[in-house]
């Protein structure tokens, strides 16, 4: 186990295990955490997965993780790898099952004061839209040829349908839609499971949140993005569902036999990876872009139901109840960028798993109206608790490979949350704060409660301290919809 | 680890969840597995109505044997809404056939999205067999 004596203190908010530290590790772990973060992440394995991670061959610079960061399986969650493209290789594991799980956020020009007495309509209506729960099906199903569609055109699929707008596409990570998806490397299993699931929320830690534009930290930033103090946002939190799921599963398993093929040797099982430039990691990597369109998708069609939501509830209560998109990003994502390293620009194979891309400013990729602000990043806390909004910086680029943390990150186990709150307790709680809550399980409810996270405050506190990004707003709970 | 021949009990993790599962054979490791994730994911079946699914997987060792028979159980979990609590398993030289008699879900509360193969180790103890599984959930 990684002990604090195991660790070289950089600054109040980075950290380093050495790659001396075990033989085995390729590059260090740069820990982005303040020494009240570092002591909560010894309870658990985090620390001894980052050192497994890095052992990945290929990998460039250090491994990172996040202040956000909890023990997963293989890599933690608050995880960043970057290994060179093509010669580095490529990790499921180090993406994770529910591949581009991410989050939307959508603004409104409502002020709260006007819909203050609608809010439990919302969030019923809400409800009904946008279906939630384990295995649940859509409102829509597909075909073999058009979920083939969703794989190569992710969001554009949606917009060829009527889901989504032209500024929903430019305001997506990749516009929605990475390039190089190949549904023949995805299997049949895959499909079926797929076919029935677009426009779904799961269960989980997935959650639809209408919340309150609480505090502005940065009023330029907050004006491009629509925000404004006291009007009401849309958060979006889910994935690639089943589909996803099980491309991850497909290639963890076809790639145990690459791993011996290739002479690597790993840590743990859940590492096993390919080549990028190898059959079995040419494979994965069209697989994997197939769920990551498939999920922009997926989040697409939630968004415009959630439209319909507001429109069925607020349109003769408010002049406009129309959602604009703020910005769409992953956090379970492998993709090939360009970085600077060592003053050159270098391909690269970037994980992030339970990361969020945070590009600053001045990156092509971005909509021009957000290139001079830089990538706006979501940062949802967990529920009942605050959100933020911040936006990446130049510093990210140099120190986590434009990335950032993608929520508060779990302390307590779900049994253990389990076993000190009642769900209908907890339920109470909430609902007497204000919050309409709208929950499939109880007893899932009571594992994602408030004490089972770290404070999402703090988080924000340690990547605006280490200059990863900067805040933008603080967003507050209103209504929570959970599967 | 319990004195009971064959069990299961989860186990504390941070985000996922995991489950240590013992048995005094192979098969009755499988079938321990199934029930445990049926118990992780809070299914309660609808009673009468029995159905049978029969399936088959590559035996090539014990640990991926395992995720594969668990794999399968979640597949048809998301496309029937089908769970199982009895089993007829038999293991042939690389090949492993499975009668699974079961019935609708009637409810359940957490969705397990994928078996994995975090530090999975399939060990021999004084009474048996016993592994701990991490779920993705």
């Amino acid at each position: 186990m990684v002990d604090t004596k195991d660790l070289r203190k950089i600054s109040d908010y980075e950290w380093e295990i050495p790659q001396a530290y075990r033989a085995d590790m390729r590059v260090p772990v740069r820990i982005i955490a303040s020494r009240q973060i570092i002591k909560a992440v010894m309870q658990d394995r985090s620390l001894e997965q980052a050192v497994n991670s890095a052992t990945l061959p290929g990998l460039v610079k250090h491994v990172v993780v996040m202040p956000d960061m909890h023990q997963g399986y293989g890599f933690p969650i608050g995880g960043v790898a970057a290994t060179q493209y093509p010669s580095g290789v490529i990790s499921p594991g180090g993406i994770g099952y529910d591949i581009n799980c991410g989050v939307r956020l959508l603004s409104s020009q409502i002020p709260l004061s006007q819909i203050k007495n609608d809010l439990d309509e919302l969030a019923t209506t809400l409800n009904y839209q946008c279906p939630s729960g384990v295995g649940t099906k859509g409102h829509i199903r597909v075909n073999i040829q058009e979920l083939e569609q969703v794989c190569r055109q992710g969001s554009g699929w949606a917009l060829k349908k009527g889901f989504a707008s032209q500024t929903d596409i430019e305001r997506t990570e990749e516009h929605g839609c990475l390039p190089g998806a190949d549904p023949s490397k995805v299997s049949k299993r895959a499909k079926e499971r797929g076919k029935a699931q677009i426009g779904t929320l799961g269960a989980g830690n997935h959650f639809i949140e209408v919340d309150l534009v609480e505090q502005i930290y940065d009023e330029r930033s907050a004006r491009v993005m629509g925000l404004r103090i006291g009007n009401i946002v849309v958060q979006i939190h889910c994935g690639s569902r089943g589909f996803g799921h099980q491309i991850c599963s497909d290639y963890v398993r076809e790639l145990q036999g690459a791993v011996r093929r290739y002479g690597i040797e790993l840590p743990d099982r859940e590492l096993v990876c390919a080549p990028l430039d190898s059959p079995e990691g040419e494979s994965y990597l069209a697989a994997m872009r197939c769920a990551a369109n498939y999920a922009f998708t997926n989040r697409q069609v939630l968004a415009h139901h959630a439209r319909k939501a507001f429109e069925l509830t607020l349109a003769d209560k408010v002049s406009n109840w129309h959602l604009q998109q703020v910005y769409d990003i992953a956090h379970n994502m492998g993709k090939i960028e360009t970085h600077e390293i060592q003053g050159k620009p270098v391909k690269l194979c970037v994980h992030r798993k339970g990361a969020t891309r945070a590009f600053g400013p001045g990156f092509e990729g971005l909509p021009a109206e957000y290139r001079p602000i830089g990538q706006p990043v979501l940062v949802p806390g967990s529920m009942g608790t605050a959100s933020w909004v911040l936006v990446g910086t130049e510093l990210s680029m140099q120190k986590s490979f434009g990335s950032c943390c993608h929520g508060a990150g779990r302390l307590m186990s779900r049994s253990k949350a389990k076993k000190q709150v009642w769900g209908e307790d907890l339920h109470k709680q909430l609902t007497e704060s204000g919050i309409h809550i709208r929950a499939g399980s109880m007893a899932g409810f009571a594992e994602e409660a408030p004490q089972a996270y770290k404070d999402v405050d703090e988080v924000v506190d340690v990547v605006t301290g280490a200059r990863i990004a900067k805040k933008v707003a603080r967003l507050k709970p209103l209504v929570v919809i959970k599967g | 680890m319990s004195n009971l021949k064959a069990g299961f009990r989860e186990l504390e993790h941070t985000a996922d969840c995991e489950l240590e599962i013992w048995a005094p054979n192979f098969i009755d490791l499988l079938e321990q597995a199934a029930l445990g994730m049926n118990a992780l994911a809070g299914i309660r079946l609808i009673p009468g109505n029995r159905v049978v699914r029969k399936f088959h997987f590559m035996f090539n060792d014990f640990e991926q044997a395992l995720v594969s028979f668990l794999e399968e159980l979640l597949f048809i979990a998301d496309m029937e809404n089908l769970a199982f609590d009895e089993f007829e398993i038999v293991v042939s030289r690389n090949l492993i056939d499975v009668k699974a008699i079961g019935s609708e879900i009637l409810a359940d509360s957490k969705e397990i999205k994928a078996v994995t193969y975090h530090n999975l180790a399939v060990i021999s103890t004084q009474s048996g067999l016993c592994v701990r599984v991490v779920f993705d959930v």
